[in-house]
């Protein structure tokens, strides 16, 4: 009985380190290549590391004449910007939808409800078209705007805001708040966690938004990261590979930063979305 | 109906204040898009001159006879159906495992999890140089003596490979969030069930495939509608990949990438693009209708 158990294991534990080095491969390729010269990566060196290793591309994609720190600014900008609008809409309609009577509210919902099916491939053309009408194409409000309100996240903060207390608010009420000071000093505080999970992945997908950024944007000075770092690939005849991969390694940091801090929240938000 | 008091009357301001942001973006951005889209279906429309001619069913018709279009819908079809089910297979196999007592499992889960934090320009890059012509899969490749020294495939110029380099790309880019769904359920499979294994004297293979396999169907199925819709709306990879063009000669052209080549391309073609989007987004409507049905079904369950 006992070997056989332990050989289920082992196969077990080389499952898991196998996938996780499948994982972290192209990663680990990705900070490697960051750090060597152009002519040593196309060289074919099979190894990650070399003793020509250096600073040099980042000195470069981050030097004078680069747009890469435009483009890093740019992003965070709209990321930061765009989440922060997203809070406030998403839980003031959340709260809206759950904890206050008024007519039409429940024909709002469905509406909503409805709405939420459309796959949101089929708007690209329609939003082209009418931010182009509003003369809002090459801007910023072009990529924050249409996604400033977020069905999912509000039917997120309704659910909360539906198992929220109903006393803790008549006796903030009674302590002389205003119905929006009950708002803003109690309900949203309150509701921090469920906020926090959908401002990441909010801003996440801020960061990561490629397909708008590439249809709305044209002037290369206002391209966010992932634009921008396509634009290094396709703008260079032979694709300066050394300074592509210094700059994904520079737009994957953030985001990975942000992982290894609210992990908890990256897990509370994935169970959600799987289990709708 | 009784007239409202002074107090509810507050409340029904504050409601429709508070409601109305999210009313009006999603109003005009998704209700109103949605509604211009289908308008345009049925339009030619010239970006250049700003004119929209009426044309009765003729895009919807031009889908059939359109070589491209049967192109596209065959790279997308051939794309859902490795990746879905490689995707599907891969995401329960790890999740199993990590549901095990295993050391360091908390490790694990946060490496896996990597790729889905990746934005696809970025993942699309690395990619495209592991499999460029000196890039590390063909120097491995050259090392291990399957390929002659010197003679590394170029993977990404190759139309006979280029989407196949994309589906591995896509697998391992979506296995993170499938496994993170699997594992959600996995907590709940109650532990009586593998005992009972055990007592009748399975071993972890067998009770693999007796016990977590049929416990976990419900999930595997709403898995694999899911997979089919994500895989079916699969653009930034090839489009990065093909630079928007869906080459080399079409053989990374999916149906979404063509729906932007024909809306923004040189075919000045947005009547046309909208039909082709609106088709896609039917489908994609009825797999996720199907998808929430057998969901809703199965939790009763």
């Amino acid at each position: 009985m006992k070997p056989k158990k332990s050989l289920g294991r082992v196969m077990m534990y080389v499952i898991l380190v196998a996938y996780a080095a499948v994982t972290l491969y192209p990663f680990l390729w990705m900070v490697a290549a960051s750090f060597k010269p152009l002519r040593e990566i196309v060289g074919g060196n099979m190894s990650l590391f070399s003793e020509n290793m250096s600073f040099e591309n980042y000195r470069t994609i981050f030097g004078h004449t680069s747009l890469f720190p435009r483009w890093f600014l740019n992003s965070l900008m709209v990321a930061t910007v765009g989440t922060v609008i997203n809070v406030f809409i998403n839980s003031m309609a959340g709260y809206s939808l759950s904890r206050l009577r008024y007519p039409g509210r429940d024909k709002i919902y469905h509406g909503l409800l409805l709405l939420m099916m459309i796959p949101g491939q089929v708007l690209l053309i329609p939003n082209y078209l009418l931010l182009q009408q509003f003369g809002m194409l090459d801007s910023y409000s072009a990529l924050i705007l249409p996604a400033a309100a977020n069905i999912a996240n509000i039917f997120l903060m309704r659910q909360f805001f539906i198992n929220f207390p109903r006393d803790v608010e008549e006796a903030a009420e009674i302590d002389g708040l205003s119905r929006y000071g009950v708002f803003f000093r109690i309900a949203m505080p309150l509701a921090r966690p469920t906020i926090a999970t959908t401002a990441i992945f909010g801003f996440m997908g801020f960061w990561n938004e490629f397909t708008k950024p590439m249809l709305y944007l044209k002037t290369n000075t206002k391209y966010t990261l992932t634009l921008g770092l396509q634009s290094f690939q396709s703008q260079n005849a032979g694709t300066m590979w050394n300074q592509v991969m210094a700059a994904a390694c520079i737009s994957v940091l953030p985001i990975i930063i942000i992982y290894l801090i609210f992990n908890k929240f990256f897990l509370v938000g994935l169970r959600m979305d799987g289990e709708k | 109906m009784a007239k409202p008091t002074k107090r509810q009357l507050q409340e029904w301001k504050q409601g429709y204040l508070f409601i109305t942001p999210a009313v009006l973006v999603i109003g005009v951005f998704i209700g109103i898009a949605a509604l211009f889209v289908v308008y345009l279906s049925f339009m030619k429309v010239n970006l250049f001159t700003d004119t929209y001619t009426f044309v009765k069913l003729d895009n919807y018709l031009r889908l059939f006879k359109d070589p491209t279009a049967r192109k596209a819908l065959t790279n997308s079809l051939t794309f859902s159906l490795i990746v879905v089910p490689s995707q599907t297979v891969i995401a329960l196999v790890v999740a199993s495992v990590l549901n095990g007592k295993i050391k360091g499992k908390y490790a694990f889960r946060t490496i896996y999890f990597l790729p889905t934090l990746t934005s696809s320009s970025a993942l699309t890059l690395i990619f495209m140089f592991m499999f460029s012509v000196t890039g590390p899969i063909n120097m491995f490749l050259i090392k291990m003596g399957i390929l002659p020294v010197g003679e590394g495939i170029n993977f990404l110029n190759n139309p006979s490979f280029a989407l196949k380099v994309i589906m591995i790309m896509n697998i391992w880019s979506t296995v993170p969030q499938y496994t993170t769904m699997y594992l959600a359920s996995l907590q709940d499979l109650p532990a009586s069930l593998y005992e009972a294994a055990s007592i009748d004297g399975a071993n972890s293979f067998k009770k693999f495939m007796n016990v977590t396999v049929p416990y976990l169907k419900p999930i595997t199925t709403y898995v694999l509608l899911t997979g089919i819709i994500g895989t079916l709306q699969m653009f930034d990879q090839a489009y990065i990949f093909s630079n928007g063009s869906g080459g080399p000669a079409n053989s990374t052209l999916t149906v979404s990438l063509m729906v932007y080549r024909y809306a923004f391309g040189s075919n000045n073609a947005m009547g046309y693009a909208s039909t082709i989007a609106i088709v896609l987004a039917v489908v994609i409507m009825a797999v996720s209708f199907l998808s929430e049905k057998l969901n809703a079904s199965e939790s009763l369950y």
